[in-house]
């Protein structure tokens, strides 16, 4: 399950991650909400695969795998993780204007919030990890790339995909985002 | 390849030799045209609403070409007065219609379940519950079509229409054109035509009741008989899911119902249930046959299921498993309007004049939200005009009523109304938000935008002229980004006992990101931490340092900011400027 915030790529990535899965060879189901979700609101965005997959959308409370794009929206779908699942979490921080004109300020120790539910999570400096590879937008790349420590897919089948996915002026951007971010994010070994 | 269900019907409709496909622009339909535009050779149109694009599609059928018209379900409301009478016509080329619901209303204004329209005008109706099917259902819809003359419902959800899974592509057919050919008796639907085609229409439903129990879109996967399930659309997936040991009926085709099979079904199992999205549209039909089943006494009629209601409605609450609590005090994230929007400026100073603003259907919708909490009613496409007219007939006075709508709304529904005001000689004041685009959807072009579906140069359907033309005498231009401006006008408007109609005039900046000025950037000392900006709502206002009695400054996000301006007309303090101003 992808989480995030309208604008961050989340769907551009679930569409890679898709693409990878088909690749490798999995029975691939998504679904995402389009329309009015996407001005700025709560992002949520469904992968399944597998040898068959039936429902397009994940049950309540059973992801494997939560990806945050961002830190609030990985607080909000905890509820959906599974009991040993794992969060895969951008450290990056989006304020919505409500946190200063409604009754909640935004939580200050998210990341020690989600550490203490048991699960396995894996932080990234998703925004950091762009920067350094020269472009902003590649946040999504870098995060993705994270996801990859994950999955049992084979490295020339996250190229491929790549490649297929972004157009010529922005590929090289992000294939040098992706490989930077997956040296960068490799999780210790107990926890892989 | 791995396609949404859109686009899946849109490839359905390649593969059916689809020559014309019309369509407006609804969430969660928009894909299909949008996709036929862009990877097939179908003449295609966005069309001003769905009860064109119908009568065009109808059209095009009667011309012996096999059409398309989609749209999302409430949009069929709007083509329900065709589809009412192509029922008794029939058709000649085949004749498809989508309609695309939105159980869970993830982006609609209510959660209508359209397989009602196929039973109330006597259609054929076919739900596919994944992508494949969506693309073999459209072959199919077109073969039905044809064969028993009459336009066919394919109805979709969200969750199939956006939801992707893997399609095997096959090749287009080559068909012959039919042509025209007159029948006045089956077309010309007056009185005395329409009572015989009517019988037509009755004998056609036996026939495609004998089809529905005929055909192998409605199957039987048989399984442990102490539990049967009859499914349809992307319930069936749920059902699947959670039930893999289950027999289950899966109708593809559930209208004509199959009776037939559904007996033969129910005989075979031990318990029966339906599980279904929003209305009992199956299970009302199964009860009509006298047998008895289990449905929405165990599966809520509101909203969306997922496979644990599932699972939980037909083995008990046992089957639910445990999930973490949802943490409290969580800030919402509300869809918000975007940085730059040109709509923020005109609700600002809505909200400053107190006014009482009937809505419409549109980005602009958001203004409900807070900060801006500006918009008292929300119905339908249109509705804003005429309500805003029958507010002043109850209040006996319009100078403190406007009535609030886009510019594509307005084309598919705010003209008639706009008419009637004038006509039956109202008062009040009318501003379209023109932002030269279908933004909510994903900025689809209209008449009003001077370009086609495929993007050609037609002609600008000229917004300023047509309200002048419908009798408007007093109808103004204004840059929503001068908050001057806009406020001065939208007062006289409001004291001018005519009609008004105010035009704010601003292509949507999402369009063209190289529009966007220098961004803007906060002064902190000058910031007096007010928050007069934060009531804007703008995404790109952020908070910075600690102001005055703990109050917070304001800080803007460069990145995101689409330099509009209107921070900069708020601030008191005149805090706020283009960043290089302020370095120096």
């Amino acid at each position: 399950m992808l989480v995030g915030v309208g604008g961050q790529g989340i769907i551009l990535a679930s569409e890679v991650l898709c693409r990878v899965l088909v690749l490798a060879g999995h029975d691939v189901k998504k679904s995402d909400v389009h329309g009015m979700a996407q001005r700025g609101g709560s992002v949520r965005s469904d992968v399944r695969f597998g040898l068959k997959v039936f429902s397009p959308t994940i049950p309540p409370g059973q992801a494997d795998i939560l990806v945050a794009f961002e830190q609030l929206e990985a607080l909000r779908y905890l509820p959906e993780v599974k009991r040993k699942g794992r969060i895969i979490v951008s450290t990056e921080r989006i304020i919505p204007t409500t946190a200063y004109t409604g009754p909640y300020p935004y939580p200050r120790d998210i990341l020690a919030r989600l550490r203490d539910g048991g699960l396995h999570v894996h932080e990234v400096p998703a925004a950091e990890l762009a920067a350094q590879a020269g472009n902003p937008r590649t946040a999504s790349t870098c995060l993705l790339a994270a996801v990859s420590w994950h999955l049992k897919v084979a490295d020339d089948v996250w190229d491929r995909a790549l490649r297929e996915a972004f157009p010529e002026k922005i590929r090289e951007v992000n294939f040098r985002a992706f490989a930077l971010a997956r040296q960068a994010t490799q999780p210790a070994l107990s926890n892989s | 390849m791995l396609l949404s269900g859109n686009e899946a019907i849109a490839r359905g409709a390649y593969e059916a030799g689809v020559r014309l496909a019309a369509s407006y622009p609804g969430t969660p339909s928009t894909e299909i045209l949008e996709t036929i535009a862009a990877q097939t050779d179908i003449p295609c149109e966005w069309s001003p609403n769905e009860k064109v694009a119908l009568e065009v599609a109808f059209g095009a059928a009667l011309g012996g070409a096999r059409a398309l018209a989609s749209m999302k379900h409430v949009g069929l409301n709007v083509a329900a007065d065709p589809l009412m009478t192509i029922s008794y016509t029939g058709i000649n080329g085949g004749l498809v219609i989508v309609s695309a619901d939105d159980p869970g209303m993830h982006s609609s204004q209510n959660e209508q379940d359209n397989r009602h329209y196929a039973r109330f005008a006597k259609v054929p109706m076919l739900e596919p519950s994944d992508s494949q099917e969506c693309k073999d259902f459209t072959l199919e819809g077109f073969a039905i079509s044809e064969k028993y003359d009459t336009p066919v419902l394919l109805r979709t959800t969200t969750r199939v229409s956006h939801g992707k899974s893997l399609v095997s592509l096959g090749e287009p057919l080559s068909l012959e054109p039919r042509g025209f050919v007159r029948d006045q008796p089956k077309y010309v639907m007056i009185p005395g035509h329409a009572r015989l085609r009517h019988v037509v229409v009755e004998e056609r439903l036996i026939g495609l009741r004998d089809l529905a129990n005929a055909t192998p879109l409605n199957r039987v996967e048989p399984g442990d008989t102490s539990v049967g399930i009859i499914t349809s659309g992307g319930a069936y997936q749920y059902v699947k899911e959670t039930c893999p040991e289950a027999s289950v009926l899966k109708l593809g085709m559930p209208y004509p119902f199959p009776d037939r099979v559904v007996r033969h079904f129910a005989a075979s199992v031990d318990r029966l249930f339906v599980v279904e999205e929003l209305d009992p549209f199956l299970e009302d039909q199964v009860r009509a046959l006298g047998i008895q089943v289990i449905g929405k006494e165990r599966f809520s009629a509101l909203g969306e299921l997922d496979p644990v209601a599932v699972a939980a409605g037909i083995y008990g609450s046992k089957r639910r498993p445990k999930r973490r609590a949802q943490p409290d005090g969580l800030p919402a994230r509300p869809p918000v309007m975007c940085p730059g929007c040109p709509h923020r400026g005109v609700f600002h100073v809505l909200r400053k004049l107190k006014v009482i603003a009937t809505g419409d259907i549109g980005c602009y919708t958001l203004s409900v939200l807070p900060p801006l909490q500006m918009m008292d009613t929300c119905v339908c496409m249109g509705a804003s005009v005429g309500s805003a007219h029958g507010l002043e007939k109850a209040l006996g006075d319009a100078s403190n009523i406007v009535g609030i709508i886009g510019d594509s709304t307005f084309v598919h529904s705010g003209i008639a109304p706009l008419i009637d005001i004038v006509y039956n000689k109202g008062t009040s004041t009318i501003i379209i938000l023109d932002n030269r685009t279908t933004a909510m959807t994903g900025h689809q072009d209209h008449p009003a935008t001077g370009r086609t579906a495929r993007g050609e140069q037609t002609f600008r359907l000229n917004l300023e002229a047509l309200c002048r033309a419908c009798g408007v005498e007093d109808v103004r231009i204004v840059d929503p980004y001068d908050l001057e401006a806009t406020e001065e006008n939208i007062k006289a408007a409001l004291a001018n006992r005519a009609p008004s109609v105010i035009i704010a005039d601003r292509p949507c900046p999402l369009m063209d990101r190289s529009s966007w000025g220098e961004p803007l950037a906060v002064e902190e000392e000058f910031c007096a931490a007010c928050g007069a900006c934060f009531r804007l709502g703008c995404p790109a206002i952020s908070i910075g340092g600690a102001g005055p009695k703990g109050r917070r400054k304001a800080r803007i996000v460069a990145e995101i900011c689409a330099a509009c301006g209107l921070c900069v007309q708020i601030c008191p303090k005149e805090a706020i400027k283009p960043a290089s101003v302020m370095k120096r």
